[in-house]
């Protein structure tokens, strides 16, 4: 960069993720969230059942060295059906928050740069969409568009937006006054360059830190979509559904309903970790 | 005051209509076109003609919205699709069911996060402190479905203790009614309580810290009186207005744990209306939640200001 200082250098970069690896608990978050990844991403070649075969000789089979979380009401294998679970989850959780940061970060860059009426559109229409709570607008949205992953995926990220519009305003206008900025504006650069250039790096933390937070609670509201019948869709298997089915042999067959629900708490606890630590390792009142 | 409270109502009108727009767009959404799905199997034109009619759906659309808008103030959200009943007073019956849940989870929240929230501030560092936290973080992390199929599980199932669904009045049998929601109102109470937790933690640290705690100090008054009269009195005051926030989250909340333990609850009514395809109670349960959501902030900001000292000097 130019006289003009570069938004949040490379040293500021450096000593956060220094910071976050001191961090045991943010670290045990980061090695949860990699086995599931990793777990999820191998699934097609890991030496397992397939997820939707069924075996009507091995039903609600308990734990066993053949069936290592058992088997569920069809006699599928719930293991192989966890694991490949792990990919709607893991899917829903990231493409939702993608959708709702590509949406919500440049229309809170164009409310808090631009300020105003355009401001005032904004600010007002996410005050709206705040107003319902996320996971009945996700459920309403869901219910609209059809059942299906693709579309509690973008549920759960339209739902999501108004937290990025908010929170990318909020920093926008703190930063904006910068002298960094004033800099810009003073060499004639164009609002388009000094938002990409010059404002846009210094809010990504925040938004980094809330994308991960955003990550567990759209796992969570997946699972939950699921749950009611309007995720993915069987015999595909997810979390939320496998819990949905659970529900019904819970005398008979209590290990499938704990298996599913173990991994939504540590995959979606994995992030929160993950989260607190990256909001702490970046935090500049910290360093 | 009054001038406050007035601005703050001026202010919530554009967020209202926004609301309302949003609702109505909601319908729009559904793929397809809706007079064929009402019209059945046979598709007589002169049924669809009719339907078309009386929904105004070959007026433009601005014209359906404030025709609806109009019909919404009136109180008039449309009829449900399966009970033929009106949807505002399908809403208003359920109601009191949801509202015991959240005061019952509201209670669980209270008693369990803000204290832990103190305990933690006052021996942060400590064990204790740590173990504090975990427990916040996992009742954020746990879904609370999950955690009500366990509790059935274990309390209903294996022990026997309380039973696994169902639903009393109060005012038809109170012991019994309190019983049967005593496990959804703790299941739906424990992300509050986490909630709780932390904003009490980070708000005590930051009183804990001040000058006027340090001069209690000094006085030689004894640690738990500095701590409850002097710091919590102080640090309550944020809590108050994260309230409007966590009465968002208790009926999202309520949408899963009425559906477990069968509760016929407002949120029980959204997931049944969601499965019948009765969009109009759909929209009718999401714009009451948001109108309902920009009442409690508005309540909370008056709590707020007629709380917080300086404001009321400020009047």
């Amino acid at each position: 960069m130019t006289a003009i200082d570069a938004p949040l250098p490379a040293r500021a970069r450096s000593r956060a993720w220094a910071k976050l690896r001191r961090n045991p608990a943010a670290m045990v978050g980061a090695v949860i969230v990699v086995v599931f990844v990793v777990l999820a991403l191998a699934a097609p070649i890991l030496p397992m059942a397939s997820p939707t075969a069924t075996d009507w000789g091995a039903i609600r089979q308990p734990p066993s060295a053949a069936h290592w979380l058992g088997t569920d009401e069809i006699g599928r294998d719930i293991f192989s059906r966890m694991i490949w679970g792990a990919r709607a989850s893991l899917m829903a959780g990231v493409v939702s928050v993608a959708i709702a940061v590509v949406i919500g970060v440049p229309l809170g860059l164009i409310a808090g740069y631009f300020g105003g009426w355009t401001d005032s559109v904004i600010a007002r229409c996410t005050d709206a969409l705040l107003a319902m709570p996320f996971l009945i607008l996700a459920i309403a949205l869901a219910a609209f568009l059809g059942p299906s992953l693709t579309n509690a995926m973008i549920a759960i990220g339209l739902s999501a937006v108004p937290i990025f519009i908010r929170l990318t305003r909020g920093q926008v206008l703190s930063v904006k006054t910068e002298d960094y900025v004033e800099g810009a504006r003073a060499i004639g650069l164009g609002h388009l360059a000094i938002m990409a250039a010059y404002i846009l790096p210094n809010v990504i933390p925040p938004i980094l830190v809330q994308a991960t937070l955003t990550v567990a609670t759209a796992i969570i509201a997946e699972a939950s979509l699921s749950f009611l019948g309007l995720g993915q869709q069987p015999p595909a298997p997810s979390w939320g559904s496998m819990l949905n089915t659970a529900r019904n042999f819970m005398s008979q067959a209590p290990w499938m309903a704990v298996w599913p629900g173990v991994a939504i708490f540590l995959v979606v606890m994995g992030f929160n970790l993950m989260g607190d630590g990256l909001r702490d390792a970046l935090d500049p009142r910290e360093h | 005051m009054l001038s406050f409270v007035l601005r703050r109502i001026l202010i919530a009108i554009p967020t209202l209509l926004l609301v309302s727009v949003f609702v109505f767009t909601l319908q729009k959404l559904l793929p397809g076109d809706p007079v064929l799905v009402m019209a059945g199997e046979e598709r007589d034109p002169e049924v669809i003609a009719f339907l078309r009619e009386q929904y105004r759906l070959n007026d433009p659309i601005i014209v359906q919205y404030f025709h609806w808008l109009g019909n919404v103030l009136q109180g008039d959200l449309g009829m449900s699709l399966r009970t033929r009943q009106p949807v505002l007073e399908l809403i208003l019956e359920r109601i009191p069911v949801t509202f015991q849940l959240a005061v019952m989870a509201m209670s669980f929240a209270v008693a369990i996060g803000i204290p832990m929230g103190i305990l933690s501030a006052v021996k942060k560092g400590t064990w204790l402190d740590y173990v504090a936290n975990f427990v916040a973080l996992s009742g954020l992390s746990i879904p609370n479905f999950w955690l009500g199929i366990l509790l059935i599980l274990l309390v209903s199932v294996n022990l026997g203790w309380l039973p696994a669904s169902g639903y009393v009045a109060f005012w038809s049998d109170p012991l019994r009614s309190i019983q049967t929601l005593l496990m959804p109102a703790f299941v739906l109470g424990t992300a509050l309580a986490a909630t709780l937790m932390r904003h009490t933690r980070s708000a005590m640290l930051g009183v804990l810290q001040s000058d006027y705690v340090r001069t209690a100090r000094a006085k030689g008054l004894r640690e738990r009186v500095v701590v409850m009269k002097h710091a919590f009195r102080n640090g309550v005051l944020p809590i108050v207005t994260l309230s409007a926030l966590l009465f968002g989250e208790l009926l999202a909340g309520a949408v899963l744990t009425e559906q477990i333990f069968s509760i016929p609850g407002f949120g029980r009514l959204i997931v049944d209306a969601v499965f019948n395809r009765d969009y109009a109670v759909v929209q009718g349960v999401v714009l009451v939640t948001a109108v309902a959501f920009i009442a409690m902030n508005l309540l909370a900001d008056v709590a707020y200001a007629l709380l917080n000292p300086r404001m009321r000097a400020a009047q």
